[in-house]
C-alpha cells in the first residue's frame, strides 16, 4: 500500500534526484493504469459514438470496431425523423422543467412549516413524506392509472407532471427541513418585529437558501428526465412520449438496424451530457454547502 | 404568542399534505385493497380474501422474481461499493495529492458518466453491445481468438441474469464513488497527521481511520442501493423484458406484466404490496440499527 502523504504539496521539495525519478515513474504508471481502466470502462460509450456515423452497409462489411470511413450525419437525420426526436426532446424538457419547479414549490412550503415553523408532530409529518421516498412506484401505478383514466388525464403530460412532482418533493421536504432547521431563529424574529408576515419571511428564507434550492432544482430535473416506469405507463401516444421511452421502444422496433440503434442511443444521451456540463458547477457548489451544513 | 404563530405555519403544509394524500396514500391503500381482489381492470373488483397471497406461495415465478431481486441486491451492494471505495481512496489520497485535483476530478467525472444517462438507455446500449451476431462483445472475443467463449448473452437463460448484473455494476459504480469522495473531503487531515506521528501506515490508517469516519455515507449507500435493487425496472425492460423464459424476471416487472399484459390486477397488486412491505421493513430496521450503532460508538 502506498504511504499516504497528505501534506507533501505544502512541504519544501528537498528530495534526492534518484528518489524523485522513482516517484515520477510510480506516478506515471499509476495514472497510466487508471487511464487504461477508465478507457475500458467507457468503451460502450465510445463504440456508440463511432458507430453512429457509419451507414448500415459499412457496419456489416467492416464490423462494429472499425472507425467510420467517411463519417456522415445521415443516420442521425434519418433516426431524428423516425423518432420525431424534436417532439420527444420538447416533451422531456417540458415535463422535467415543470416537475423541477412544481416539486420545489411543494418541498419549500412543506419544509417551511416543518423546519422554520417547527409545527407540532413535525417528526410524524416527516415520516409521512419519507414514505413517498421509499415506496416502489409499482405499488401506486395501477390505482393512479385508474384515477387518471377516470378524470381524463391518462396519456397527458400533465398526469406525469403532477404525479412526479409530488413523489419527488418528498426528498426535498426531507432535505430542506433539515437545512431550514439550522436557519438562525434571530433572523426570523427580527423579520417578525419588522412586521413581516409569514409569506414575507418565507421569501427571506428562500433568498438566503438559494444554493440548496438550486441543487434541488437540478436533481429534480435530471431525475425526471431519466424517469422510466411511470412515463411508460402514462404516455402511450407517440406525441407525448419522453426520450428514454422513445429510445427503448425504437430498439425494439428496429432490431436489425445496428447503426440506427446506436445513433438513437447517442441522441438519447447527448442531452444528459449537456446537462451534466451545464450543471456541474451548481452540483459542486451545492455539495460544498451541504458539507458545511453537516 | 408562540403557539398562535406556530399554528399559522400549518397552512403551508396543507397543499403538500393533500397532494400526498391523493397521489401517494390513496393509491397505496387502494393497491393493498386490490391485492385482496380478483380484477381485470374493468367492472368491479371481486373480493377474494387471501387467495392471491396463497397463490403466490405456490407460484414458482413469484419466488423466482424475488430471488432475482435478492441476487441483484447482493451483487450491487458489494461489488460496486468495494470498487468505488478503492477508487475513491486512490483518487483522493494519491491522484489528487501527487498529480493534481483536476486530474482526480476528471477521473471521477469519467466513472460517474453512466450515472447521468437514463438507466433504460443504458439497457439499450448494452443490449446493442451484447447482440449475439454483430454485437461488440462477441466480435471482440472473436478478434482475440476467444470466439469459443462467445454467447447469446441475453438470450440464453444461463447467462442472462449474469449479463444484466454486469451491466448494473457498470452503471452503479459512479454513485458510491461520488459519495465516498465527498465523504473523504469531510475528514480533517490533522487526524491523519497525528496518526502518522503515532507511526500508523497506509492499510492501518485506511482500516482504523478512513473506514470508520466515512461509515455514515457507507450506510446511506447500502440502504439506497438495497431499495434501488428492489425497485429495479428500466434496465430489465430494456435488456430482457424479464426473459428468456422468466430467467431475469424481477418483482416490479412481475407486477407490470400482471397489471397491463395479463389483466390480472389483483395478483400484480399482491406482489407490489409485498415488495412495499419488505422495503418499509428494511428501511425501519436499518435506521434503527444505524442509530443504535452510532450511539454505541459514542
Amino acid at each position: 500500500m502506498e504511504r499516504v502523504d497528505m501534506q507533501s504539496m505544502k512541504m519544501p521539495m528537498r528530495m534526492v534526484s534518484a528518489r524523485k525519478n522513482k516517484e515520477v515513474w510510480k506516478k506515471a504508471s499509476y495514472v497510466g493504469l487508471l487511464t487504461l481502466f477508465l478507457l475500458l470502462f467507457l468503451i460502450p460509450v465510445v463504440l456508440i459514438v463511432i458507430n453512429s456515423f457509419k451507414d448500415e452497409a459499412e457496419f456489416y462489411a467492416r464490423g462494429v470496431l472499425s472507425l467510420p470511413l467517411k463519417p456522415s450525419f445521415d443516420i442521425f437525420r434519418e433516426v431524428w425523423q423516425l423518432v420525431e426526436f424534436d417532439v420527444k426532446l420538447y416533451n422531456s424538457l417540458l415535463i422535467s422543467t415543470s416537475v423541477a419547479f412544481l416539486g420545489l414549490l411543494i418541498s419549500v412550503m412543506n419544509a417551511y412549516a416543518i423546519g422554520i415553523g417547527k409545527i407540532k408532530w413535525s417528526k410524524l409529518f416527516l415520516a409521512f413524506f419519507a414514505f413517498a421516498m421509499v415506496i416502489p412506484h409499482e405499488a401506486l401505478a395501477y390505482p393512479l392509472y385508474y384515477m387518471m383514466k377516470l378524470v381524463g388525464l391518462y396519456d397527458t403530460k400533465l398526469a406525469v407532471i403532477l404525479i412526479l412532482s409530488v413523489l419527488q418533493s418528498a426528498y426535498g421536504t426531507y432535505l430542506l427541513s433539515s437545512v431550514f432547521r439550522t436557519f438562525p431563529t434571530s433572523l426570523v424574529e427580527a423579520a417578525k418585529i419588522d412586521g413581516c408576515n409569514k409569506w414575507q419571511i418565507l421569501m427571506i428564507v428562500v433568498a438566503l437558501n438559494k444554493p440548496a434550492l438550486s441543487l434541488l432544482l437540478v436533481f429534480y430535473f435530471i431525475w425526471t428526465f431519466n424517469e422510466f416506469f411511470l412515463p411508460l405507463i402514462f404516455l402511450v401516444s407517440n406525441a407525448n412520449q419522453t426520450i428514454p421511452i422513445a429510445v427503448t421502444l425504437f430498439q425494439g422496433q428496429y432490431t436489425g438496424y445496428a447503426t440506427m440503434q446506436s445513433a438513437c442511443s447517442l441522441l438519447g444521451i447527448l442531452p444528459c451530457i449537456v446537462f451534466f456540463i451545464l450543471f456541474q458547477r451548481t452540483l459542486t457548489r451545492g455539495l460544498v454547502t451541504g458539507g458545511l451544513k453537516g | 404568542m408562540k403557539t398562535r404563530l406556530n399554528r399559522g405555519y400549518y397552512w403551508f403544509l396543507i397543499p403538500g399534505f393533500i397532494l400526498f394524500l391523493i397521489f401517494v396514500m390513496l393509491p397505496f391503500v387502494a393497491n393493498i385493497y386490490l391485492s385482496f381482489t380478483r380484477w381485470s381492470g374493468v367492472g368491479i373488483p371481486e373480493f377474494i380474501g387471501l387467495k392471491n397471497y396463497l397463490r403466490a406461495i405456490d407460484d414458482f415465478n413469484f419466488w423466482l422474481s424475488l430471488k432475482n431481486n435478492v441476487v441483484i441486491i447482493v451483487v450491487l451492494t458489494t461489488i460496486p461499493t468495494i470498487i468505488a471505495l478503492f477508487l475513491a481512496v486512490f483518487l483522493f489520497q494519491f491522484v489528487a495529492v501527487k498529480v493534481g485535483k483536476t486530474t482526480a476530478n476528471l477521473f471521477k467525472a469519467g466513472f460517474y458518466l453512466p450515472q447521468i444517462i437514463p438507466v433504460a438507455i443504458i439497457g439499450v446500449i448494452w443490449k446493442w453491445i451484447l447482440q449475439p451476431n454483430w454485437g461488440a462483445l462477441n466480435v471482440i472475443l472473436e478478434k482475440i481468438k476467444l470466439g469459443s467463449l462467445a454467447q447469446n448473452w441475453l438470450g440464453d437463460p444461463g447467462y442472462a441474469l449474469g449479463a444484466v448484473l454486469v451491466v448494473m455494476v457498470w452503471f452503479q459504480i459512479g454513485y458510491p464513488l461520488v459519495i465516498f469522495m465527498s465523504a473523504l473531503q469531510r475528514i480533517d487531515p490533522q487526524i491523519y497527521e497525528s496518526a502518522r506521528v503515532d507511526g500508523a501506515k497506509g492499510l492501518r490508517m485506511f482500516l482504523s481511520i478512513t473506514l470508520p469516519l466515512i461509515s455514515p455515507e457507507f450506510y446511506v449507500v447500502i440502504l439506497t442501493t438495497i431499495i434501488y435493487s428492489l425497485k429495479i425496472f428500466g434496465p430489465i425492460f430494456a435488456l430482457t423484458r424479464g426473459g428468456p423464459g422468466n430467467a431475469t424476471m424481477v418483482a416490479s416487472y412481475f407486477s407490470y406484466k400482471n397489471f397491463f399484459e395479463f389483466s390480472n390486477v389483483g395478483y400484480g397488486a399482491t406482489m407490489s404490496t409485498i415488495i412495499s412491505l419488505i422495503i418499509m421493513l428494511i428501511t425501519v430496521v436499518y435506521i434503527k440499527l444505524q442509530s443504535f450503532e452510532s450511539t454505541e460508538g459514542e
